[in-house]
C-alpha cells in the first residue's frame, strides 16, 4: 500500500525569542506570547535558504533508510520562499541527493500546504506505478514584514517524505482536500513580504478549510476523532491548531507530540509536515495519525495514516537522523540585529 | 406637528459577517422590519439610510439609491436619502424619518442604518473611523479614536473619583447583557480581570474597553401615530427627537470630560417630552468606549458628574438596577457597525417596550437612546414610550 517510506527534517539552529522582536517594535511581549502560544522561532543561518533546508531534509530521510536514487522518479518541493522565481528548487535537491537525471521535478506553491500537495502528487504517481519512489518536501525560510504580526512567528525549516508502495513505515490510508478561492493571505510577484487579511485569516480561512478537509476525511473513513492516536494540524501559531482540534473533537493529548510551533514558529510549508515528522518520531506500529494541512488562498489536505511494523524494522533507523526534538534542542539565540542580518532585512550598499 | 410611532423593527445579526455583503445586510434588516410591520415595500413613501463610510469601507457611494434599488423599490421611484454624521448616522437617519412623518410630508417611512466594516484591514478601519474627528487638527497629528477617548478618560480620572475597576465594570455589565441578545457580536460573559488583563490600546483604555469593528444593519418603520393601529397592536410612540452639535475637535471643547452636545440634546429631549430622568426606565447609550458610557450616564442627567463609575460598579445600571443602561449589550458587546448603531438602539428600546426582549427584558414603559458622532460633535437623543 502507498505510504511513507522514510522521512527527514531540517531546522536551522538559530533562534530569536518573541520578546526580543516585541522589544524592537514596542509591542507587549506577554500579550504576544500568550496570544500566539509561540515563544521563539527558528532563523536561518547566513548561508541557508529553502534549497539548503530542502536538501538537508531529503538527506536526513535517506540517512534513515537507503533508497536507490535511480528509483526516485519525482521530487516536488513546496515553498513560499523558493530562492528563484524561475528555476526549480526541486532540481537542486535532485542533484544534491544524486537522483538526477532520470526523474521529474517541480516546485509547488500553495502557501503553507504546497508540501502536502506534493505528497498527494507522489501518492498518485507511486500508486499508479509510474514511479517506484517520489519525494515530497515542504520547506520555507518564512517571510514576515518587519513589524507585521507575521514577523513574530515566521520561521525556517522543512521536512521531506519519501513516498513508496512497499514496506512503508506508515500507510497513507486516504487523502482528501478542501479548496476554495479565498484571499486571506497573499504575496504578489515582486513583493518581498506577504500580506494578509488580519482576522479574516481565521474563521473564513484557516478554520473553514481545516475543518472542511478534516470532516471530509472523517466522513470518508467513517471514523471519529477518538479512532486516532495522534492528530496534526497546520500550526501558524499554537492557538489555531489547539482550537480546531477542540472544535473537531480531538484532545490536547492527541495533538501534543506534533505541536512543534511554540519552540519552532511557523515554518509555512514545513509546518504541518514537521508536525507529522515529530509525531512519527514517537509513534509505534499500529498507531493511527490524522493530519490536516492548510494553505492560504485557500485549501487543506487531510491524510489518514497508519504506522506499520516497518518503522521498527532493521531496514529503517529513526536514530540515523536527528529527531525534531533534537533539532529543537540546544539553539543559538540571536538578538534582533543579528536576526535582521540573517534574514536579509538589512539592505546593503551595492 | 403629528405624533409619530414605530410599527416595525428589524436587525441583522451583528459581527464579522464575512460572507454577507453590504447590500445583503441592509436588505435583510429592511425585510425583517417590513415583515414586523406587516407592510409591503410598495407602501413605503420614503427611505432614510444612516451610513458613515461605505465609500471607503466598500468603495460604494450613492447609498440611498442603492438601497432603494436592492430593496426592490427602484420601479416605485421612492425617494431615498443617505444621512451621514459619523457614528451618529443611524440615530440621525431615524430623526430624519421622524421629522418627515411629523411634518406631514410623508406617511410610511423607513429609517435604516448599515455598515460593512470588515472588508478592509484593521488599520484602514481605524483610519476611516478617525475621519469622524478633525482630520487636520487631530487625525493628521496621529490621534485615533481610542487615543481621543483615552484623553477623555485620563482627564476624567484626574478630576473625578473613577477607578480602573469601575471603568471595567461597564464592559462586564455590557457583556452580561449581550450574552442574552441573539444578535450580539459577543455573547460571552467576562470579568473585571478579563478587562484589566487585556491588551493595552491607548492608556488607560484596554482592548475590552473598546467597542469592536462590526458588520450589521438595522431598520425601523415609522408612521403617524394616528395610523399606527392600522398596522400593529403594539405601536411605540416617539416622545422626543433631539439633536445637538459641538466642536468637531476634542481640544476645542469647554470641558473634554463632559459632552456638551449630550447635555444639550438630553435637555431638549426632556423638554419636548415633558419627562424627566426619573421617567426613563432604560437607556441605550453610545458606549464606543467604557469611558463614553460613564460620561453619557452623567451628561444625560441620570446622576451627578463623578458618580457613574461607582453606580455602575454597584449594579445600578444592570438590567435589574435603578436605571438599566444598554440592555442590548451596547456597542461594546452587541457590536458597533457605525452607521447602523443608532437604528439598532431604537430597535432595542422598541423591543423592550413591547416586552419582546427575551432574556434581557426590563420592566419598561419609557426608554431613551443616545447616539454620538465622533467624540461628541453630533449627538442624537430619542425618547420612546408606550
Amino acid at each position: 500500500m502507498v505510504g511513507i517510506y522514510s522521512y527527514g527534517v531540517y531546522i536551522p539552529r538559530h533562534r530569536i525569542k518573541i520578546p526580543e522582536i516585541a522589544r524592537v517594535w514596542g509591542a507587549n511581549a506577554s500579550d504576544l506570547t500568550r496570544g500566539l502560544g509561540v515563544f521563539e522561532k527558528s532563523v536561518p543561518d547566513l548561508d541557508e535558504d529553502t534549497a539548503t533546508i530542502a536538501v538537508e531534509a531529503a538527506r536526513a530521510a535517506l540517512r534513515r533508510r537507503t533508497v536507490d536514487t535511480e528509483a526516485i522518479g519525482a521530487i516536488y518541493v513546496g515553498s513560499e520562499s523558493h530562492p528563484y522565481a524561475v528555476k526549480p528548487t526541486a532540481c537542486t535537491v535532485g542533484e544534491a541527493i544524486g537522483a538526477t537525471p532520470n526523474m521529474t521535478a517541480a516546485d509547488y506553491e500553495f502557501a503553507c500546504k504546497a508540501g502536502t500537495a506534493g505528497i498527494q502528487t507522489c501518492m498518485g504517481m507511486v500508486k499508479s506505478g509510474m514511479i517506484p519512489f517520489g519525494i515530497a518536501i515542504g520547506a520555507d525560510v518564512a517571510q514576515g514584514a518587519p513589524g507585521d504580526a507575521l514577523e513574530y512567528t515566521a520561521a525556517a525549516g522543512g521536512a521531506a517524505f519519501v513516498i513508496g508502495n512497499d514496506d512503508v513505515i506508515a500507510e497513507l490510508n486516504h487523502t482528501c482536500s478542501f479548496t476554495t478561492d479565498t484571499p486571506d493571505f497573499w504575496r504578489r510577484e515582486g513583493q518581498n513580504y506577504p500580506r494578509h487579511g488580519g482576522r479574516f485569516t481565521g474563521d473564513p480561512g484557516y478554520f473553514k478549510h481545516v475543518q472542511g478537509a478534516a470532516q471530509l476525511m472523517l466522513d470518508a473513513m467513517k471514523t471519529e476523532p477518538k479512532d486516532y492516536d495522534y492528530a496534526v494540524f497546520h500550526q501558524p501559531n499554537a492557538k489555531f491548531p489547539q482550537r480546531v482540534a477542540k472544535l473537531l473533537g480531538f484532545t490536547d493529548a492527541q495533538i501534543r507530540p506534533g505541536l512543534v510551533v511554540p519552540r519552532l514558529g511557523n515554518t509555512y510549508s514545513g509546518s504541518s509536515m514537521i508536525g507529522l515528522a515529530a509525531t512519527l518520531d514517537v509513534a509505534k506500529p499500529g498507531e493511527r495519525i490524522f493530519v490536516t494541512s492548510f494553505g492560504s488562498g485557500a485549501g487543506s489536505d487531510a491524510f489518514d495514516i497508519t504506522v506499520t511494523d516497518a518503522i521498527e524494522s532493521a531496514g529503517f533507523s529513526r536514530a540515523a537522523a536527528p529527531s525534531v526534538e533534537k533539532l529543537l534542542a540546544n539553539p543559538i539565540y540571536l538578538d534582533y540585529a543579528l536576526y535582521a542580518k540573517h534574514k536579509g532585512k538589512i539592505v546593503m550598499q551595492r | 406637528m403629528r405624533d409619530v410611532a414605530v410599527i416595525g423593527i428589524g436587525c441583522t445579526e451583528f459581527g464579522e459577517r464575512w460572507s454577507t455583503s453590504f447590500r445583503d445586510l441592509f436588505v435583510t434588516a429592511g425585510s425583517l422590519a417590513l415583515e414586523d410591520a406587516g407592510i409591503s415595500g410598495e407602501k413605503i413613501d420614503a427611505l432614510y439610510v444612516g451610513n458613515m463610510s461605505a465609500g471607503r469601507f466598500v468603495e460604494q457611494e450613492h447609498i440611498g439609491a442603492l438601497i432603494a434599488d436592492f430593496a426592490g423599490l427602484a420601479s416605485n421611484n421612492v425617494p431615498s436619502t443617505r444621512v451621514e454624521a459619523a457614528c451618529a448616522s443611524g440615530g440621525l437617519a431615524f430623526r430624519q424619518a421622524v421629522i418627515a412623518v411629523a411634518s406631514g410630508m410623508e406617511d410610511i417611512v423607513v429609517a435604516a442604518g448599515v455598515e460593512k466594516m470588515t472588508d478592509v484591514g484593521t488599520g484602514a478601519s481605524v483610519d476611516m473611523l478617525a475621519s469622524a474627528a478633525d482630520r487636520e487638527w487631530e487625525g493628521f497629528t496621529g490621534a485615533t479614536f481610542p487615543g481621543l477617548y483615552a484623553m477623555i478618560a485620563n482627564d476624567y480620572m484626574n478630576r473625578y473619583p473613577l477607578t480602573r475597576e469601575q471603568l471595567a465594570a461597564v464592559a462586564v455589565k455590557n457583556h452580561e447583557n449581550g450574552a442574552n441578545n441573539p444578535i450580539a457580536q459577543f455573547r460571552n460573559r467576562i470579568t473585571i480581570d478579563t478587562v484589566l488583563n487585556s491588551t493595552m490600546v491607548a492608556d488607560p483604555l484596554r482592548l475590552f474597553d473598546c467597542s469592536p469593528i462590526t458588520d450589521g444593519a438595522a431598520a425601523v418603520v415609522v408612521v403617524p401615530l394616528e395610523r399606527a393601529r392600522e398596522f400593529t397592536d403594539s405601536p411605540v410612540r416617539v416622545l422626543a427627537s433631539a439633536q445637538a452639535s459641538d466642536t468637531i475637535a476634542l481640544h476645542d471643547r469647554r470641558d473634554i470630560s463632559t459632552l456638551d452636545a449630550t447635555v444639550a440634546a438630553g435637555k431638549r429631549a426632556f423638554a419636548r417630552s415633558g419627562l424627566t430622568n426619573r421617567d426613563i426606565d432604560l437607556v441605550e447609550v453610545h458606549d464606543c468606549f467604557t469611558i463614553a458610557e460613564i460620561c453619557a450616564i452623567e451628561d444625560l442627567g441620570f446622576c451627578k458628574k463623578g458618580e457613574a463609575g461607582r453606580l455602575t460598579a454597584e449594579g445600578a445600571t444592570a438590567l435589574n438596577g435603578d436605571i438599566p443602561v444598554n440592555p442590548s449589550g451596547g456597542l461594546k458587546a452587541c457590536g458597533h457597525p457605525v452607521g447602523a448603531t443608532g437604528v439598532k438602539q431604537i430597535c432595542e428600546v422598541v423591543s423592550q417596550l413591547r416586552g419582546e426582549a427575551t432574556g434581557r427584558q426590563v420592566d419598561a414603559e419609557v426608554g431613551m437612546t443616545h447616539n454620538v458622532g465622533g467624540t461628541g460633535a453630533t449627538v442624537v437623543v430619542h425618547i420612546l414610550g408606550v
